[in-house]
């Protein structure tokens, strides 16, 4: 079990939410939505840990991350809005670089495959359309069997079929006691809760 | 280590794939260098004179030019924010980039120093510490200029910053540089200038990675 407790975010001079609680239960996705600068992006980036917050805890099992920040990063994948990708890599050793720096083989047909981009393993990326970039970035998911997603927008640019290839993957996660904290404005058909998020233009 | 040396290979090879820029910085550094005999004019006393100097400031300039390579890329495509998620601290991180730019920057120019040293008439006795001056001050540049890189990541064209940052840092490597081969020609001897170095490059290897690390967490918020 992941949860935020009274969390404040800051960003700049601006408070982009106050007083925040949430919890992430394995099987069920926590679905954020809100209006644009409700602080979806800010509060996947708090639960990444590349945001500290203001106020409040990120506690796994009752235990706050700042404790062991090492084995928190260990045990996420955070698939954030932009796409990861070296133009002038190919699919696969663009992939194939996560999947070693994480400590994962070389071999990464898999996780392509798992997101239906086989065909396009060897073109260089700069090629690649904008979907198609967005997929090989989500093939970091399939990489290594890790407790929990943090995913922004993870279906912006794919197409109908990409996305039933991406919710099936996270539906499988899902069944395996995996927790999933994503950001989306699609119905993705996953077992979910939805965490509806206020805009807060107040000053700090 | 394993992540460090993936990360130093990945920027190594990312730099001298299309469009990664490894080539620029020694192209730029040789056609500076070429410019000062056809501005001053061909009197050798004179380009003998000013040689240690000129090769030492357009290698700095030309490392300058190449440090927006460092973080910026990562930077714009989300790959930092992985990075700072790595199983590796993010201090070693910043080494290993370096390490990978100093490779790609530093080496050529090192090779290249002693051949345009030789077009400007420097005296042959200077080369030698030349070479090792530029061997020691190189590795420095790449580092102070990390530490620049990673201040600025977050400004959109933020070259010229970069650059106001960066140089005062780099002005105790041009002199010691300079008073190295100096010294070798004039026969007072390289070797106190060249442990100055040494002691800079050991200074700047403890401080600098944690500086641009931190900098970078700063532009990471």
């Amino acid at each position: 079990m992941f949860a935020g407790n009274d969390l404040t975010c800051i960003r700049g001079e601006r408070v982009v939410f106050r007083g925040l609680d949430f919890v992430a239960a394995p099987g069920v996705a926590l679905v954020l939505q809100g209006p644009n600068g409700a602080g979806k992006s800010s509060l996947l980036r708090l639960a990444a840990g590349l945001l500290t917050a203001a106020e409040g805890a990120l506690t796994w099992n009752g235990t706050a991350i700042t404790q062991d920040p090492d084995a928190h990063s260990a045990c996420l994948v955070y698939v954030g809005h932009l796409d990861a990708v070296k133009p002038a890599l190919t699919a696969r050793e663009n992939l194939a670089f996560w999947s070693r720096l994480g400590g994962g083989p070389a071999e990464v047909g898999g996780a392509l495959e798992s997101l239906g981009l086989g065909p396009l393993a060897d073109v260089r990326t700069r090629l690649l359309s904008a979907g198609e970039r967005r997929r090989l970035n989500l093939a970091r998911l399939a990489l290594r069997p890790a407790k929990l997603w943090l995913l922004d927008e993870p279906t912006v640019s794919l197409d109908a079929a990409s996305v039933a290839l991406f919710a099936a993957l996270a539906r499988a996660h899902l069944g395996a006691g995996g927790l999933i904290i994503a950001a989306t404005h699609v119905a993705l058909d996953l077992p979910g809760r939805v965490l509806a998020m206020r805009s807060n233009a107040r000053a700090a | 280590m394993n992540a460090f040396a993936r990360i130093f290979a990945r920027d190594a090879s990312l730099a001298f794939r299309h469009g990664g820029g490894a080539g620029l910085a020694v192209a730029f550094f040789v056609l500076t260098v070429t410019l000062f005999p056809l501005g001053i004019g061909p009197e050798t006393q004179i380009l003998e004179r000013v040689s240690a100097g000129v090769v030492w400031v357009a290698a700095l300039l030309a490392t300058l030019l190449s440090l927006d390579r460092l973080f910026q890329a990562d930077y714009e495509d989300g790959s930092l924010d992985l990075l700072a998620l790595a199983p590796l601290p993010l201090a070693l991180v910043v080494l290993a980039k370096c390490a990978a730019h100093w490779l790609t920057t530093g080496l050529p120019l090192l090779i290249a120093a002693p051949v345009l040293a030789l077009l400007l008439n420097m005296d042959a006795g200077g080369l030698g510490a030349l070479v090792l001056a530029m061997l020691l001050g190189t590795p420095i540049l790449s580092i102070f200029g990390a530490i620049g890189a990673a201040l600025t990541v977050g400004v959109r064209r933020g070259g010229v910053l970069l650059t106001i940052l960066v140089l005062p840092l780099y002005i105790p490597v041009l002199i010691f540089g300079v008073c190295a081969i100096e010294g070798a020609i004039s026969g007072l001897g390289a070797r106190p200038h060249l442990l100055v170095l040494g002691a800079l490059l050991l200074g700047a290897l403890a401080l600098g990675p944690w500086a641009a690390a931190a900098s970078l967490r700063l532009n990471l918020d």
